[in-house]
C-alpha cells in the first residue's frame, strides 16, 4: 500500500503535473489533490469520455480492452488510466 | 279559573291609546288589484287608463279530471283503450275502494273477461322506501414497492464479458469438485486465497494504474529523450568518415544507490527494454550493503523493482527463457536467486555456508541450460579458485535449494570472469587474476583444454563472438583489449585504450564491432570491419573522476547502457555509424544474417594468419 502512495508521490512531484484524481467506478472522486468543484466536474466528464472510448475499443474487439487515453489540448494534458474499478485521471502540463 | 297571560313582548300602551277608535271598512275591492293599469291604445296613439280593473281574487283553483262520457276526448279515450261506448256503470262500487287512482271511467266499462283484472277491492300497491344506507368510503393505501432505476447496454463486448464469467464459475466449480476429490487439505488453502481476493483495500488496486500513469507522465516530461530514442539518427555522421558519435538519452539514478557502484548489468531478453543493474562496491575496505535495482526504460525516474542485500552484489544474470529468475552473486561469497514474480524482498534461494558458498566474491553468475531433469541450473566462479554449479533441486517436502557441484578442482588461482560459448554448450572461458585466460570443458572436470597467457594483471572480462564461434575478446586493467581466435594461443587484435578497461561487450547486431569502457569516463565503440586500428568512436560519457565499470549492448535497440562507480546508469544510443552492415547483397542480406557476420569476421582473421603479423600498437 505504501508503494501506491509512493507512486502518486512521484507522479505529483514530476515537472508540470497540475493535478491526480482517483476515481471509482461510479464516477465518484475517491481521491484528488485539487478543489472539490473542479474535481467533481472533472471526474463527471471524463468518467463519461472513458466509458465511450472503452466501449468503441471493446465494441470493435471484445477481447480488447482501453489501456490508457490521452486527452492533448492548447493548455495541458489529460492523461486518464482505466482499470476495473478505478481510473487515475493526471494533469499535466508538458512544456512548464 | 283562567289568569290572563301577558307575553312578554306586549305593547304596553295607555288608557286613552286603548280606547282609541279604529275604523275598518269591507269592500269588496280587491286590496291586491293594480289601480292604475295603463293600455296603449292605438287609435288615440297614447296610453289611456282602463277604468275598469278586474277586483277578482282567486284563492284556490283546483282542475277536475272528470270527463263527460259523451265527448269528444272520452271517445278517444276510449277508443284508446279499446272499450266499447256502452259499458255497464259501475260507479257505486268504486267509492268503497279505497286509495285508488286509476281513472274510473275505464274500469266501469270493463265487463270482458279477457282482461285480466286486478282486483279492485283486495289490489292494492304498496310502496315503501327502504333505508338507504349511507354511503361511506373506505380507502387503504399500501406502501408502494420499492422502485429503483434500472438501464443497461448491451452491447457486443458486455456478452462477451457475460460469458468469460460465465466460463469462468464453471471452470472454478470443476477445479473444486477435482480439488475435492483428490486432496481435502488442500482446500483449506484454496478457501484461504478465494478470502484474499475478495478483500479489497482502496488504494492497493489502483496500484497497476498508478503505474501506468507513472509511465505516461514520464514520458512526457523526457518525451524529447523518448523522440531521440526512437527516431534521432545522428545526421552528421555522413560527414563524419568513419565515425560515430553516441547521443546520451536518459539517465538512470536512485537515491538510495549513491554510494555504491555498479558492479553488473544484465538485459532482459524477453521484455527488451527492461534491464537489472546490480550494486555494490569494488572496494575491499568499503564493503556495506548492496542492491538490485531493475530498471524500465519506459521509466527512468524509480526502478521497477527493488531489492536490498546484506552484501553487495558483484554479478547478475538473468535467466534467458524464464525471464524472471535472476541469478546473483554476491561479495561474500553466497550466491542468491530471485524470482521476479514472487512478492518480497528476499531471494527465493540463497545458498549459505552450509550449503557450500564461495569464500571469496563471486564474480561472474551464468545460467545454463535446464538439465536432464529439467532443474535450472548456473555456474559461478570466485577468487577462491573454484568453478561451481549449481542446481535448483527438488527434495522431498516440496521446497528446492540449491545444490553445488564443484565443477573444477583448484587449479585456477583466482577466477575473475567466465562467459560460456554460445554455440557449443560445453565450453567456456575463466579469466583469472594473475591474467590467464583458461579454456575449460564441461565434461573433463580436472583439466584445461588450453591456457592464454593473456594480460599483465587480471582478467576483467572473457566475452565469446555472438557470431564467430572462434572468436572472443578480454580486457584488463593493464589498459589493453585483446581478440582471440581460441585456436591460436596469441592474440589476433590487441587495442591500448590508456586506461584500465572496466568491460567489453559484443554487440548483438554485428561481429566486428564492440564496445568497452574505461576508468577515465569513456566508451571505445570498435568495428573491425571498418578499422582495424582504432575505434571509431572515443567519447566521454560521465563527469571526470568518474569510472565506468560496465557496459552492455541492448538485445533489440540500439542503444547501450554504461554503469559507473557512482551508481548512475547512463544509456546511449548509437550513432549510424556505429551500426554500419556490411552492404553487400542487399536483398540477400536478412535471411543470411548471422553467417554474413561470420564470413567478415573470417575475412578479417584470415587476414592475420599469414606469415606476417599485422604490428600491434
Amino acid at each position: 500500500m505504501a508503494e501506491v502512495e509512493e507512486t502518486l508521490k512521484r507522479i505529483q512531484s514530476q515537472k508540470g503535473v497540475q493535478a491526480i484524481i482517483i476515481v471509482n467506478a461510479e464516477g465518484i472522486p475517491v481521491k484528488t489533490t485539487l478543489d472539490n468543484s473542479s474535481t467533481v466536474q472533472y471526474a463527471g466528464l471524463i468518467h463519461q469520455l472513458v466509458m465511450k472510448a472503452r466501449s468503441t475499443v471493446r465494441d470493435i474487439d471484445p477481447q480488447n480492452d482501453l489501456t490508457f487515453l490521452r486527452v492533448r489540448s492548447k493548455k495541458n494534458e489529460i492523461m486518464i488510466a482505466p482499470d476495473k474499478d478505478y481510473f487515475l485521471i493526471v494533469i499535466q502540463n508538458p512544456t512548464e | 279559573g283562567k289568569t290572563m297571560v301577558k307575553p312578554p313582548d306586549q305593547l304596553d300602551l295607555s288608557e286613552a291609546e286603548l280606547k282609541e277608535e279604529f275604523t275598518r271598512i269591507l269592500t269588496a275591492n280587491n286590496p291586491h288589484a293594480p289601480q292604475n293599469i295603463v293600455r296603449y291604445s292605438f287609435k288615440e296613439r297614447s296610453y289611456k287608463q282602463i277604468s275598469s280593473v278586474d277586483q277578482l281574487a282567486i284563492h284556490f283553483v283546483l282542475e277536475g279530471n272528470l270527463l263527460h262520457k259523451d265527448s269528444d276526448e272520452a271517445r278517444r279515450q276510449r277508443a284508446r283503450d279499446g272499450i266499447p261506448e256502452d259499458g255497464a256503470e259501475d260507479a257505486g262500487d268504486t267509492e268503497e275502494g279505497a286509495g285508488e287512482e286509476r281513472p274510473d271511467s275505464l274500469e266501469i266499462s270493463l265487463g270482458k273477461k279477457e282482461r285480466k283484472l286486478t282486483n279492485q277491492f283486495n289490489f292494492s300497491e304498496r310502496a315503501s322506501q327502504t333505508m338507504n344506507n349511507p354511503m361511506r368510503e373506505r380507502e387503504c393505501q399500501t406502501e408502494p414497492p420499492p422502485r429503483g432505476k434500472f438501464s443497461a447496454t448491451a452491447n457486443q463486448w458486455e456478452i462477451y464479458d457475460a460469458y468469460v464469467e460465465e466460463r469462468r464459475k464453471q471452470e472454478k466449480v470443476k477445479e473444486k469438485q477435482k480439488v475435492l476429490s483428490s486432496k481435502k487439505e488442500e482446500d483449506k488453502g484454496k478457501k484461504k486465497l478465494q478470502l484474499v481476493e475478495n478483500q479489497s483495500d482502496d488504494i492497493t488496486k489502483v496500484a497497476k494504474v498508478a503505474k501506468i500513469i507513472e509511465r505516461m507522465v514520464t514520458q512526457n516530461t523526457f518525451d524529447d529523450i523518448a523522440q531521440d530514442f526512437k527516431y534521432f539518427e545522428d545526421a552528421s555522421d555522413e560527414f563524419r568518415d568513419q565515425e560515430g558519435t553516441l547521443l546520451p538519452l536518459w539517465k538512470f539514478q536512485h537515491d538510495k544507490a549513491k554510494r555504491l557502484s555498479v558492479t553488473a548489468l544484465c538485459w532482459n531478453q524477453k521484455y527488451k527494454d527492461l534491464f537489472a543493474v546490480g550494486l555494490g562496491s569494488y572496494e575491499f575496505t568499503r564493503q556495506g550493503q548492496g542492491m538490485l535495482l531493475f530498471y524500465s526504460l519506459k521509466n527512468a525516474t524509480f526502478p521497477e523493482y527493488i531489492f536490498s542485500t546484506m552484501s553487495g552484489v558483484m554479478c547478475l544474470d538473468i535467466h534467458k527463457q524464464l525471464s524472471y529468475l535472476v541469478a546473483v552473486g554476491f561479495y561474500d561469497g553466497c550466491v542468491a536467486i530471485y524470482n521476479l514474480k514472487e512478492q518480497g524482498p528476499q531471494p527465493v534461494y540463497r545458498s549459505t555456508a552450509r550449503s557450500g558458498k564461495h569464500t571469496d566474491p563471486v564474480w561472474q553468475v551464468k545460467w545454463q541450460k535446464d538439465d536432464t531433469d529439467n532443474n535450472h541450473n548456473f555456474f559461478s566462479v570466485s577468487s577462491d579458485g573454484r568453478v561451481v554449479s549449481w542446481t535448483l533441486v527438488k527434495v522431498l517436502g516440496g521446497t528446492l535449494r540449491l545444490s553445488l557441484d564443484l565443477y573444477l578442482k583448484p587449479f585456477l588461482s583466482c577466477g575473475t570472469s567466465l562467459d560460456f560459448h554460445k554455440q557449443i554448450d560445453y565450453l567456456f572461458l575463466v579469466g583469472t587474476e594473475e591474467g590467464k585466460i583458461h579454456k575449460c570443458s564441461k565434461s573433463y572436470s580436472s583439466q584445461f583444454l588450453e591456457t592464454y597467457v593473456a594480460h599483465n594483471m587480471a582478467v576483467d572480462a572473457v566475452k565469446w563472438n555472438h557470431f564467430h564461434p572462434k572468436v572472443f575478446m578480454s580486457c584488463s586493467s593493464d589498459w589493453t583489449v585483446k581478440i582471440w581466435d581460441h585456436t591460436i594461443k596469441s592474440p589476433v587484435f590487441t587495442f591500448d585504450l590508456n586506461a584500465a578497461v572496466g568491460d567489453v561487450a559484443w554487440s548483438p547486431y554485428s561481429a566486428t564491432v564492440f564496445a568497452a569502457v574505461t576508468t577515465d569516463g569513456k566508451v571505445h565503440v570498435f568495428d573491425l570491419h571498418i578499422n582495424k586500428y582504432e575505434a571509431i568512436c572515443q567519447q566521454a560519457v560521465v563527469a571526470k573522476k568518474t569510472k565506468l565499470t560496465h557496459i552492455e549492448f541492448n538485445p533489440a535497440y540500439p542503444i547501450i547502457i554504461v554503469g559507473d562507480d557512482r551508481g548512475y546508469v547512463t544509456s546511449l544510443k548509437l550513432s549510424p555509424n556505429l551500426r554500419k552492415k556490411p552492404k553487400e547483397k542487399k536483398g540477400q542480406e536478412l535471411p543470411k544474417g548471422p553467417e554474413v557476420e561470420v564470413a567478415k569476421m573470417e575475412k578479417l582473421l584470415s587476414l592475420l594468419r599469414e606469415p606476417e603479423t599485422v604490428p600491434q600498437d
